[in-house]
């Protein structure tokens, strides 16, 4: 073990966890509304609607990221309609495309983590909610909603974590965040372990932080479970 | 455009065929491997020896918070050199290699397995106390009580959560692409560069594991129905 080479990698290897947090950061809100409208949708009894995004949850969560990586960034180049389309500029660079493929990715995971949640909410408070004389938007937004996003919470820490990692396959497509750069360093060094293990470290301190991010979201939004000083 | 699907010699029909064949093996063997893996770490998070649960407890920490590809990059540059400096202890000081299919196999086990462990640990203690207690009574021996009353309870309860597992591993098989193995994705990948189609067989790709996912899900509600046999519903 080379312990010096460590050390030096140590600084390089942070540098590219800007990056990293872009992409999450990034595909994360992205994902947060097309989740919603997703979800809202499937819940909506529209036939049509429920249909379409159903399929979008299905076969986003039964395929590899990798697949909708490759499909996104090699895929979409391939019609003379996309590479003439204002989208283009878009579509070219490797950072749009990961985003794009991270941010339908999950999407599809939080949609059904929202659904459920919003499936969820006691009945009785919504009843509670329209005797007081809540119009439906109101009812939705002051007593389905906030409970819905305290109780998805748990699940949702996942999700992060799991964004987080999925990251990583932004390096299959050029992009030098960490995994990226760990790849290039290490073809310069030869030094594997050590490089991988700096590079491991670093996602787990990202992950330990973002967890401990989710549970004290989970302290401030329920008050009522807190023991009464 | 559609014939570059076919089967014959200008199609890619039949390396696709055998790359689904080898995602499915690849597939299984880690998923065993995981369960094998799950069933050493599940056991060694129960157990009584504090140094055993700590073991198990930084191995599903880290192999969790730890992206796959990192874990498939880390066995695959360095498997061969852990696995040389082993044999150097035993006194072989030659050139070992290993194969792809060997390397993706440990790789995607270990990650399967990490997952597996939280699925089984939780299955066990999900068997109420009261029957291990009352297989006691009955003069059972330890074995006999893990055959009988532990094993098949813990499988009924294990059962959706290694579903859960077994869709993890065969996505992430997906990832060993990166080491050239034949699976479905780096079968798709080099037909895509060499008819210039991407999207095409990408879409394809796409299509076959959502096949495969399908089928799996299928066949896990099976096993489901079959574990809880003789179950009240409620």
């Amino acid at each position: 073990m080379n312990w010096e080479l460590m050390l030096d990698s140590i600084p390089r290897l942070a540098g590219a966890v800007p990056l990293t947090l872009e992409l999450v950061g990034a595909a994360l809100a992205c994902g947060a509304v097309v989740a919603f409208a997703t979800a809202l949708l499937r819940l909506s009894g529209n036939r049509v609607a429920a249909g379409v995004t159903g399929a979008y949850v299905f076969v986003f969560r039964g395929t590899p990221l990798l697949v909708q990586i490759f499909l996104i960034y090699y895929g979409l180049g391939q019609f003379e309609a996309v590479r003439e389309s204002v989208l283009w500029p878009f579509l070219r660079e490797p950072m749009w495309c990961a985003i794009l493929a991270l941010t339908l990715n999950t999407g599809a995971y939080t949609s059904e983590i929202l659904r459920g949640a919003i499936l969820s909410v006691p009945h009785g408070q919504i009843e509670a909610a329209r005797a007081c004389g809540m119009s439906r938007v109101l009812v939705f937004r002051r007593i389905i909603l906030p409970v819905a996003i305290r109780q998805m919470l748990p699940a949702y820490g996942n999700e992060v974590i799991l964004m987080v990692k999925a990251s990583s396959l932004a390096s299959t497509i050029t992009m030098l965040e960490i995994t990226g750069l760990a790849r290039k360093i290490i073809s310069q060094t030869f030094a594997v372990f050590e490089i991988f293990i700096v590079a491991g470290a670093l996602y787990l301190l990202i992950n330990f932080l973002a967890s401990r991010l989710v549970k004290y979201a989970e302290w401030r939004m329920t008050p009522y479970l807190r023991a009464r000083a | 455009m559609l014939d570059l699907l076919s089967f014959g010699p200008n199609g890619w029909g039949g390396q696709l065929l055998a790359g689904t064949a080898m995602t499915m093996a690849v597939a299984l063997s880690s998923f065993l491997l995981g369960l094998l893996f799950g069933a050493g770490g599940a056991a060694a998070k129960l157990s009584q020896n504090v140094a055993l649960r700590g073991v198990a407890e930084v191995y599903t920490t880290v192999v969790r918070g730890v992206p796959e590809l990192l874990v498939i990059y880390l066995l695959f540059f360095g498997g061969s050199g852990m696995v040389m400096a082993v044999a150097r202890v035993f006194g072989y000081d030659g050139y070992i290699e290993l194969n792809a299919f060997s390397i993706g196999v440990a790789s995607v086990g270990l990650i399967s397995g990490a997952y597996s462990t939280e699925v089984i640990r939780g299955a066990v203690q999900a068997v109420p106390f009261g029957q291990i207690e009352a297989a006691r009574a009955c003069g059972m021996n330890r074995w006999l009580i893990l055959r009988r009353v532990l094993v098949p309870q813990t499988l009924r309860y294990a059962l959706p959560g290694l579903g859960n597992v077994w869709q993890l591993t065969l996505k992430d098989t997906a990832l060993i692409s990166v080491t050239a193995l034949a699976e479905i994705m780096r079968v798709s990948h080099v037909a895509a560069g060499s008819t210039r189609q991407p999207f095409l067989f990408y879409s394809t790709a796409a299509a076959l594991y959502l096949l495969l996912t399908t089928v799996s899900t299928t066949a896990f509600e099976r096993a489901e129905r079959y574990a809880n046999r003789g179950v009240r519903r409620v």
